[in-house]
């Protein structure tokens, strides 16, 4: 990757290898002596904490997989048997189950430490716009896992979600009609809807994990941003990826698990809905068809536009707009940490999520509604006014003049360009 | 790590947190507020206790298996560790009695056949299928138990500050038995219908229910409770055996789960702390 490796191969076989095919060479280089950052905090251990969790969910899937029968008739009686005879099943299925939570809980802790320290600015567009990507693939393949135990919450979610497409009905009549129908396999959802959702969530996460090679190759080639949001200049301004980071990577790791082990061994239910306990029934509708936490925002986006067709367009912009960022917010400096207009913005937002997502779980009617429309009026303002005007109206802190000095104190900084051109509010 | 970071992750963490228990906000049609009880399986460490398994398994073959099945669990699961754990002589011949028989075959002959059950088979309730079951219950149809404490629980519905307390409090104490809950709520709330409720034909009043008008007709009353091999026996101890028994019944593997999870915790922990150790000394000269 972009950085010289200093790699030198000790054995025959090493060196044999490394003129060969250089696989030693590139992990060194990418995972040894890659230098990060010197002052990166916690909130940087949550990319080896995501790769941890999609190698876990590819693992215990695939364990649940053998036991699983992906059938209208049988999908809710196979898990059963999971959860009750198969050996250990309710472990594995709880850690799956829980696992796709924690997988969310740990891309959106990544997702917004990426907007609050601006990792998302040049050189790392195309960094960010593949983590969107990643986020979008991992919606879906969520969205399809939660459908295969075949509860009342599935199936409802499932019918809820395909029927969105025929919205585009109001633009080119029959179009929409025809695209559910092509999504369900037939007039309605039914066992065939199961068995494609089963076979393409076992597709998606390598998808996925394509995607993440991608990611990381773009993170490797850029470098990583840091708290500072300043650039590596100097030796003193990173240390050795290993065994500094992958040190402080095992701290949050752990930490993670712990909180991952909590629900999984404490509470595995509590992040699901109690109705997915009840199988599937076509003729029974729930009083509240509700789509797991990690979606809620999403679904109060949707609820809260009056006309079907819009709600939906409102939904996918609020994950679209994502792509657009590096372009939308207009300050030089990256990190909000020198941002004292913008700073308060992005707690704003953050606030504005975390309030879509109560209003997503309640129902769609009277105070609740009018909240999700100011809420989703500033979940748009944020990325389409207040990111382009207070880059331009700001005028940032004083930016250290290195990483070095951001860690050490000015008199040990020893940063060698002064950092004020980056600091000037960009000219339009 | 800075003051602000930690602020930010702090934050940030509580945030992600708190979003991803939003599914306790849903609110249930006519919700009524249920009271906690204490369950000896609640908590890190909760286990079931043995001998309530059994007194409920006894007020389930007296009293609700007259309507309701458990086609999810089998005899042997009463003999398993980690739950009623009733011999396994007495289980066979509890299982060769169930008047709910096992229709097998074909035979020789061609024909489908009513034996008894064995340990190998399922707990059945008295009704063929659903429509034989709404047929008997005047077109109610009483569900399967077998999955019943899982398929049910409390809602909060507090304003959404306190909402969100509460959210907090049930993760840090590890509160998952509003199904029991419910279900003990359920079996304790049956009142005469207040004033003015007019209640549809063939409807009971209870509070627990969501729109209070259940057409389940009082299994268990202030008199009309079972009464143990002791001889002591209550409405509330009723309820709260046969609460016990359902949470078992959907969650077999509890005992297990729990006596694991501590100790998985445990091992956490500690591995936390040594390698935050480790990595204060690898940075020690890196600040």
């Amino acid at each position: 990757m972009a950085h010289e490796s200093h790699y030198k191969p000790t054995s025959r076989f090493g060196k044999w290898m490394d003129e060969r095919l250089p696989v030693a060479r590139l992990v060194h280089g990418s995972f040894v002596d890659f230098p990060t950052p010197r002052n990166l905090n916690y909130l940087w251990t949550f990319g080896g904490i995501l790769s941890f969790c999609l190698a876990a969910q590819i693992l215990t899937g695939l364990v649940l997989a053998m036991h699983y029968q992906p059938s209208g008739a049988e999908a809710f009686n196979s898990v059963e048997h999971i959860r009750r005879d198969v050996n250990y099943g309710y472990m594995i299925r709880n850690f799956h189950a829980v696992g796709a939570s924690m997988f969310f809980i740990a891309v959106y802790i990544h997702i917004f430490r990426g907007l609050y320290y601006g990792s998302y600015k040049a050189p790392r567009e195309v960094l960010w716009i593949l983590g969107v990507l990643i986020f979008l693939v991992m919606m879906a393949t969520a969205f399809m896992g939660y459908a295969l135990p075949w509860g009342q919450m599935s199936f409802w979610g499932v019918t809820v979600i395909t029927n969105l497409f025929s919205s585009i009905n109001e633009l080119i009549p029959g179009l929409g009609t025809a695209i559910v129908q092509w999504l369900w396999g037939g007039y309605s959802v039914s066992g065939t809807t199961l068995n494609r959702f089963f076979s393409l969530h076992y597709l998606l996460p390598f998808v996925i994990a394509g995607l993440v090679i991608l990611h990381i190759w773009a993170l490797h080639v850029a470098g990583q941003n840091n708290p500072a949001g300043l650039d590596i200049r100097t030796k003193a301004d990173a240390v050795p990826m290993f065994p500094h980071a992958i040190a402080k990577d095992a701290v949050g790791l752990f930490a993670f698990l712990l909180v991952f082990a909590w629900f999984a061994f404490v509470m595995p239910d509590y992040l699901g809905h109690a109705d997915n306990y009840i199988e599937a029934d076509p003729l029974v509708t729930p009083p509240h068809i509700v789509p797991e936490w990690y979606f809620l925002p999403f679904y109060a986006i949707l609820r809260a536009i009056p006309s079907k067709l819009g709600g939906v367009i409102a939904m996918f912009s609020a994950i679209a707009i994502l792509v657009f960022v590096p372009w939308l917010d207009t300050s030089r400096v990256r990190s909000s940490k020198y941002r004292p207009i913008y700073k308060w913005f992005f707690w704003l937002f953050a606030f504005t999520c975390l309030a879509l997502g109560y209003l997503g779980a309640m129902p769609a009617e009277g105070v609740y509604v009018f909240w999700a429309r100011v809420f989703t009026f500033y979940y748009f303002a944020h990325f389409l006014l207040v990111m382009p005007i207070v880059g331009l109206i700001e005028t940032p802190h004083r930016l250290p003049r290195s990483i070095a000095e951001s860690v050490l104190g000015p008199s040990r900084g020893g940063g060698i360009t002064p950092a004020t051109a980056a600091a000037a509010p960009e000219k339009r | 790590m800075s003051k602000t970071s930690f602020k930010t992750f702090g934050l940030g963490f509580a945030a992600v947190t708190l979003l991803a228990s939003a599914p306790a906000f849903a609110a249930e049609g006519g919700g009524h507020h249920i009271d906690r009880q204490t369950w000896a399986f609640g908590g890190l460490t909760g286990q079931y206790d043995k001998a309530q398994l059994q007194r409920g398994f006894q007020i389930y073959k007296d009293v609700c298996s007259a309507c309701h099945g458990m086609k999810r669990v089998y005899f042997r699961n009463l003999v398993q560790p980690g739950g009623p754990e009733f011999p396994e002589a007495s289980v066979k011949e509890l299982a060769a009695q169930w008047p709910n028989q096992i229709t097998d075959g074909p035979n020789d002959a061609g024909e489908m056949f009513d034996r008894p059950a064995k340990l190998s088979d399922p707990m059945l309730g008295p009704y063929k299928n659903d429509k034989a079951a709404r047929a008997a219950q005047g077109g109610a149809l009483p569900p399967d138990l077998s999955n019943i404490a899982k398929a049910r629980n409390v809602h909060n519905s507090a304003f959404w500050p306190k909402h969100v307390w509460l959210m907090a409090k049930d993760i840090a104490t590890g509160y998952q038995e509003g199904g029991a809950d419910y279900l003990y709520a359920l079996l304790t709330g049956y009142q005469e219908p207040p004033a003015g409720v007019k209640l549809a034909d063939g409807m009971n009043y209870n509070v627990a229910f969501p729109g209070h008008q259940i057409a389940m007709a009082p299994p268990l009353s202030k008199e009309g409770f079972q009464t143990y091999a002791d001889g002591s026996g209550s409405l509330e101890k009723n309820a709260a055996d046969v609460a016990a028994y359902l949470t078992w019944a959907s969650d077999p593997s509890l005992n297990s789960r729990k006596s694991t999870g501590w100790v998985v915790l445990l091992y956490l922990l500690v591995t936390t702390v040594l390698l935050w150790l480790g990595k204060k000394r690898i940075w020690a000269n890196a600040h």
